[in-house]
């Protein structure tokens, strides 16, 4: 039985459809990339699995439990098995590091201060911020951001990782090494990872399986060489880096028609 | 004459939507108040709510009572000018005392309350809101309504009243000063009629508005800040907001609680 079972999931705002009847299997401790351009619906895909935002149809179970119809006790123990880290990191900037990791430990557990004092430690060491814990958010570099986010989704060892855009705006040397980080965590804690990137490099890297969205819906879901083979020509133009003819957009062709149809006249 | 109809139309239901969100909000924060209580509650909630009213109350403490003060003599000052060609001076002691009591100490607190703390949770809840941190403590399965709004509206219950009752001494004090210096009343004689002009019925409406008051300022503060959509220019606006809509519903209540009062006594 998969973790996360996704069934023709439909997302309207103010009657503009974002997903369009999305169906999708994420099994236990595969790390699943869900990969699109700018506007497929990815992140909003990913709200949805987080119950930040409700469908207009459809239904998402996790662990067994309709995440979209199901009470508020089973939403909390739901989502005591999640960690998320936002593309943002969204720490608490009023919390020093540690404090932002022992937050989940001191609301939801029972664990003494000193344990609690431990436990945080040992997540900022894994993501390699074990002398930074004193630190606020704001005196963190992007990259150690992201990582102090990953710490902390960590804190209560979900089954489910979920990392959107984890390296967005890093250069490709600390994104590089996130990626390296999520393929240690998943062996080291068996966990379930759901990445949402556009990043091809770091998507290949790190996927069991590629799910690739484009208007809102899947266009191709598959192992990472099957989504690299694949000859959906939208796939191929998204792998291939092939732009849109910009022109052909009619605000753009209606803007900038008379200089690209007759530069002549404007010599 | 249909457009003004749609105006006047789609303004009614922005209003009342507007109210209906305050009331399901006030229903929300008065169920999770048990966490943010002393002993019975969670600790942290009530050391985060310990730390509010430090800020609603301590940081206040001296803008109310300049402004109290400065009140005082004004009041003082505009009622002897009439009151002295009537020889009735010893009524600006009743006029001063009764009206800090039961109308200008909890008015006055209030409106300093508003700018500084409504203003405040706004400001501080928006900026969660545009950094996805409300988000990030939904997913941890932490409600930002008792996370946030519980601590910060019983600070407010408590440091209200207790500023009001500080503004009231002070505007008190400073019609005392009044009279030594224009009429050489001696102090003590000053705080007897004090005393027999006021009775406790007084000081009871003045601290049922504060707690009136102090329901507004936290509510409209934070619903401000929940409401924000879209980056920080929408931040600067809902504190401006935050602002305007608490001081004018405060002086609304005012109005309709001294009516209350009057008609109260009267029958």
């Amino acid at each position: 039985m998969p973790i996360i079972s996704i069934r023709d999931l439909v997302v309207e705002y103010d009657g503009r459809r974002i997903l369009d009847g999305l169906s999708l299997d994420i099994e236990h401790g595969e790390t699943m990339v869900l990969l699109g351009g700018s506007g497929s619906g990815k992140s909003t895909l990913l709200r949805q699995i987080l119950t930040l935002e409700r469908p207009k149809s459809g239904s998402i179970t996790v662990k067994g439990i309709d995440i979209t119809r199901c009470s508020m006790t089973e939403l909390k123990a739901v989502r005591h098995s999640l960690g998320v880290a936002f593309q943002s990191a969204a720490l608490f900037n009023s919390l020093s590091v540690e404090d932002n990791v022992a937050l989940t430990l001191r609301e939801h557990t029972k664990l003494a201060p000193s344990i609690i004092d431990l436990v945080v430690w040992m997540k900022l060491a894994v993501v390699g911020l074990g002398d930074f814990g004193k630190l606020h958010p704001q005196e963190l570099s992007g990259g150690m951001k992201k990582r102090a986010a990953v710490a902390r989704a960590l804190a209560l060892e979900p089954e489910i990782l979920v990392l959107d855009e984890p390296s967005a705006g890093l250069d490709p040397i600390v994104a590089a090494e996130l990626d390296e980080l999520i393929l240690l965590l998943k062996e080291v804690f068996q966990m379930t990872v759901i990445v949402v990137t556009h990043e091809l490099p770091s998507a290949f890297r790190i996927a069991d399986r590629i799910a690739m969205l484009h208007n809102g819906r899947f266009i191709s879901i598959g192992t990472k060489d099957e989504v690299r083979t694949s000859q959906n020509p939208r796939v191929r133009q998204f792998l291939d880096r092939i732009p849109e003819d910009m022109t052909k957009t009619s605000a753009v062709a209606a803007y900038f028609g008379k200089y690209l149809q007759t530069p002549e006249t404007h010599t | 004459m249909a457009t003004v109809l749609e105006a006047v139309g789609r303004r009614t239901i922005s209003e009342l939507d507007y109210v209906g969100s305050l009331n399901i909000q006030l229903w929300a924060t008065l169920r999770a108040m048990g966490s943010a209580l002393p002993l019975v509650g969670n600790r942290y909630r009530w050391q985060a709510a310990v730390r509010q009213m430090l800020q609603i109350g301590v940081d206040a403490l001296p803008m109310v009572a300049l402004m109290a003060i400065c009140t005082g003599f004004i009041l003082a000052m505009q009622g002897a000018s009439e009151l002295r060609r009537f020889g009735a001076m010893h009524y600006v002691i009743d006029l001063v005392a009764v009206g800090f009591t039961r109308e200008l100490g909890p008015l006055l607190t209030a409106i300093a309350v508003s700018g500084r703390s409504g203003s405040s949770f706004a400001a501080e809840i928006g900026t969660m809101k545009v950094t996805e941190e409300l988000d990030s403590l939904r997913v941890m399965a932490l409600e930002p309504v008792e996370f946030l709004l519980a601590p910060k509206y019983l600070a407010a219950l408590i440091s209200v009243p207790c500023l009001s009752i500080i503004s009231n001494v002070c505007g008190i004090l400073a019609g005392g000063l009044f009279m030594f210096f224009s009429t050489r009343l001696d102090p003590l004689l000053y705080f007897r009629y004090v005393l027999d002009s006021i009775v406790l019925r007084d000081v009871i409406t003045g601290l049922i508005k504060s707690v009136a008051f102090a329901t507004i300022i936290a509510h409209v503060g934070c619903l401000e800040g929940f409401r924000v959509r879209g980056g920080p220019d929408s931040v600067g606006r809902s504190t401006t907001s935050a602002v305007v809509k608490s001081t004018f519903l405060v002086i609304v209540a005012d109005a309709v609680f001294t009516a209350i009062f009057y008609f109260t006594v009267k029958s």
